[in-house]
């Protein structure tokens, strides 16, 4: 159907849809949990905050899975060298999101302060902590990762888990961590009205203003970081063999991208204007268009993010060739192929039943909804 | 080299997490189908008792659900973190179906969960009934790819290796889809997953008769669990003797250890029920046989020989002297990828690379392994008999007690007797552990007997793991603990706080021990 070169850059762009859904699904959900302990002041406060994702953040956390899954079967090297390399970033992430189904399930289900406000605050981490070290892992694949393989390809990271938390990497975590708690607060104040809804609308434009700031800083500290570049012929369709190519390392390769293709700078155009609209918005109470807004704003950073290292995708600080990229770290041609129509089959149903699910909860979550499900709801 | 104790403490840390989420796996999928039934009579009858019943063990499933959800993830992540090399090597086949289990089952039932719980009064009747059957099939279709992913790793088609990108590769997707061993699993796994829903429902529904509570829920609970339950306990055990029978196709090995089968038996071979083993000089010191019925079970034939652990060992030590060439070959072809001798010489063996690899558990340069390392290595091809022999013996017997169990529950609802029968409403209540007991040792024969394997004939486990250093595994472990432990507490103390309560706690006013329609918060 598709030749392996075409396919490779179909599942660059599947992986970037996966990861984008990821952030405005789950994201959103996450974003309400940072929220949480702050703009809950009391019990049913709390309970109606949790209660408008309490139908969805199950079905949004699939959007992870599915992402892991995916990278898992088409880009098994990246798979496996980012999730043992990350090692404990990968099990504070997953620790991290042990607090939320117990916390959305289990919470409400006993009648005592010090129980619900220990699962409050396990929802607060379950949010806040993956999108920060999310963050902070983009940050670091921006600056090169210290791993290499062998000649049987295996990978063996040499850096330490506090390398990991280095100035640039924590500041693009802080661009993640408020990019989600925008995308929760524009969902949150969609769903609620009264108290609540204002303050979570003073929230959300307080995050949208730090992410536009540190996000327009991340992206002048790029231009002098090192980027990366191929300087062997790619051979697109060739068997993925990751030591074949050469790579050269260089201040203001992750800018070359931009000059090839000016159209690219829409992207963090995107960012900026969809975090700016949505602060608006929000504050006038046009709360859906907010959310879209900020989901926008979403593609636009990540797509930033991901275009400007193409090809690589997970570039080696210690050995060049050993650099992962969107040629060489693939599946093979039947497996894309598989995984491609599976795709393409699945996601327009997951869309259909998710916005119908969304559909018949619809409306403002309110205390006297809390009250009349004392016993059914979160 | 990668060191024994990092392969063991790995090893550790995937059996303790995938031991402890599949105590919560099995549950679902057999209690969704008991909320399907029990919904599905509600919508039929309109009796709202059956609603209510819907609601309280839907209450009790989601207390399970949200430990099955949170463990699942451990396991997604555990492929990559613990098993780099393993994800390279295989991730072309083994990642597809885990993907398509997102797309296609995680997503679905994880939708439908939230609508079961909070669509009761925003949905018609049918409706939800609609959503639960959704929920239902989602679960279901979820346990289908991961053990067609599973069944991969125990019957590895569809399949072969690449010099090129130095790995395993797919190249029929259907042969992966309908190997004959993922399917087998499939119908005797999720069985399992009903007997144990049906286990629990009605070994709750039994204490609640036997202190005389809601006997009306109680009773109405019973009977569907019991017939419910019995259905499925008999496909258990019919799928069961099925996967033993393709076992004894794919993977002889497990058979011959499950079954302490030293030597190869002239056909049709008898079955050991009991044996004292002796693993040190590899014979039993005495057995109880039956005679015919391994042959006939392994390989429903009356003239097969089923091969013994002495003549398999014997078959791979030839494998491992091939497989020797092989590796020599493959590195070579790594060196250069042009070597026109290399390339012939690992066409001709390329079928016993798998076996050359074991060796680089004992030297890196399998060339210079010594007579021991290669008697070492054949050794290692089988798992050790003496617990695969008596989990798989366990497991067995617990299952048949529970056919006993279901059959006598079901006799005595038909006969409307199993109020009068006290022992009965007892023994369905202390059976309550005996269907986890069951599945945990189901999974450990599985796949402590595909050792040294994590891709049968394939890839070695020792070669599988990440690059780690053992300070990170023990880190890591005791964190899993941590977590479980009070994950489990929490859990239980809901369990039985709920099951206490029973029906009361759903607060329609309709049953004993109601609670206040607005319960107040207090403090600690």
């Amino acid at each position: 159907m598709f030749d392996y070169s075409t396919l490779k850059i179909i599942w660059w762009l599947l992986v970037g849809v996966l990861l984008v859904g990821f952030a405005i699904m789950d994201g959103h959900d996450m974003g309400v949990g940072t929220l949480l302990p702050f703009v809950g002041r009391n019990d049913v406060e709390r309970r109606v905050i949790i209660n408008t994702v309490g139908p969805h953040w199950d079905g949004n956390q699939v959007w992870f899975i599915t992402g892991g899954g995916a990278i898992f079967a088409a880009w098994p090297l990246v798979y496996a060298t980012a999730f043992s390399g990350f090692y404990w970033a990968m099990l504070l992430v997953l620790w991290a999101l042990f607090f939320r189904p117990v916390g959305f399930d289990y919470r409400s289900k006993i009648a005592n302060t010090t129980w619900r406000s220990v699962w409050d605050w396990g929802l607060f981490v379950g949010g806040t902590v993956p999108p920060l070290i999310f963050g902070v892992a983009f940050g670091n694949l921006l600056q090169g990762v210290p791993f290499q393989f062998d000649a049987y390809l295996v990978s063996t990271y040499t850096g330490s888990f506090w390398q990991l938390l280095n100035p640039f990497a924590l500041l693009t975590g802080v661009v993640s961590t408020a990019m989600i708690t925008m995308q929760g607060g524009s969902y949150l104040a969609h769903r609620t009205e009264g108290i609540i809804q204002a303050r979570t609308i003073r929230a959300t434009m307080g995050a949208a203003l730090v992410m536009i700031l540190a996000f327009v800083a991340a992206g002048f500290w790029l231009q002098s970081i090192d980027g990366y570049r191929i300087t062997s012929v790619v051979n697109a369709s060739a068997m993925p063999d990751p030591l074949s190519k050469t790579v050269v390392r260089e201040a203001g390769a992750w800018m070359a991208n931009y000059g090839q293709q000016p159209l690219m700078w829409l992207l963090p155009a995107l960012g900026v204007l969809g975090a700016a609209v949505a602060a608006v918005l929000v504050v006038m109470r046009h709360t859906l268009i907010a959310f879209i807004s900020s989901s926008l704003a979403i593609v636009g950073v990540i797509g930033t993010a991901g275009a400007s290292m193409f090809p690589f995708v997970m570039p080696s600080s210690t050995s060049l060739a050993s650099s992962l990229t969107v040629w060489d770290s693939v599946s093979s041609h039947l497996t894309l192929g598989v995984m491609f129509w599976a795709t393409m089959i699945f996601m327009p149903m997951i869309i259909v039943y998710t916005s119908w699910a969304y559909s018949v909860m619809r409306g403002k979550v309110t205390a006297a909804y809390i009250r009349e499900n004392d016993h059914a709801a979160y | 080299m990668i060191s024994n104790e990092l392969v063991d403490l790995s090893r550790l840390q995937f059996a303790v997490t995938a031991l402890y989420h599949f105590l919560f796996v099995p549950l679902t999928l057999g209690m969704v189908w008991i909320l399907v039934i029990m919904e599905s009579v509600y919508v039929m009858t309109g009796n709202v008792i059956w609603k209510d019943m819907t609601r309280f063990w839907g209450k009790l499933f989601g207390i399970n659900f949200a430990l099955g959800v949170t463990t699942g993830i451990t396991m997604e992540f555990q492929f990559g973190t613990n098993w780099a090399y393993y994800s390279h090597y295989v991730g072309d086949i083994f990642g597809a179906p885990l993907a398509i289990e997102g797309l296609m089952a995680f997503f679905l039932e994880s939708t439908m969960i939230g609508l079961f719980f909070f669509g009761w009064n925003r949905l018609s009747r049918n409706q939800h009934l609609m959503v639960t059957v959704l929920m239902a099939v989602g679960t279901n279709l979820s346990a289908l790819w991961i053990l067609i992913a599973n069944g991969w790793m125990q019957n590895p088609v569809g399949s072969e290796f690449s010099y090129l990108t130095m790995r395993m590769e797919m190249t029929d997707f259907w042969a992966v889809l309908f190997n004959p061993d993922a399917q087998a699993k499939f119908v005797h796994t999720v069985s399992a997953g009903y007997v144990t829903g049906a286990m629990f429902v009605l070994s709750i529904s039994s204490w609640y008769l036997l202190k005389g509570r809601d006997i009306e829920f109680a009773k109405r609970s019973f009977r569907v669990a019991a017939a419910f339950g019995l259905a499925s306990v008999c496909s258990v055990i019919v799928l069961g003797d099925e996967s033993g029978y393709t076992v004894g196709e794919a993977q002889q090995t497990k058979l011959a250890a499950m079954e302490a089968m030293w030597e190869t038996k002239p056909a049709p071979a008898g079955l050991a029920l009991l044996a004292g083993i002796n693993e040190a000089e590899q014979k039993n010191d005495w057995e109880v046989e039956i005679p015919w019925v391994m042959g006939i079970l392994g390989t429903r034939s009356l003239s097969k020989e089923i091969p013994g652990i002495h003549e398999i060992k014997a078959k791979n030590r030839e494998r491992i002297v091939q497989g020797i060439k092989a590796v020599s070959a493959l590195e070579a072809l790594r060196a250069n990828r042009e070597d026109p001798a290399a390339k012939q010489a690992f066409e001709r063996y390329k079928a016993d690379l798998g076996f050359g690899l074991l060796l680089r558990k004992y030297v890196l340069n399998v060339n210079q392994a010594t007579p021991e390392m290669i008697e070492q290595a054949v050794n290692d091809t089988v798992p050790r008999v003496l617990p695969m022999f008596w989990g798989f013996r366990i497991m067995v017997g617990l299952g048949f007690a529970m056919l006993v169990l279901f059959g006598l529950a079901f006799y005595s609802t038909i006969r409307s007797s199993y109020q009068q029968k006290p022992w009965l409403l007892k023994w369905s209540l202390w059976m309550l552990p005996a269907p986890w007991v069951a599945c945990e040792l189901g999974w450990f024969v599985a796949e402590y007997g595909r050792q040294p394997w994590t891709i049968y004939g394939v890839l070695p486990t020792h070669m599988s793991v990440s690059t780690l250093s053992v300070g990170n595994l023990y880190g890591s472990l005791a964190g899993f603990i941590g977590f479980y432990t009070v994950l489990l507490v929490v859990e239980m103390f809901l369990m039985f706080k709920f099951s206490r309560m029973g029906p009361g706690s759903l607060g329609t006013g309709r049953y004993q021990n109601d609670i206040s329609p607005h319960t107040p918060v207090t403090s600690a």
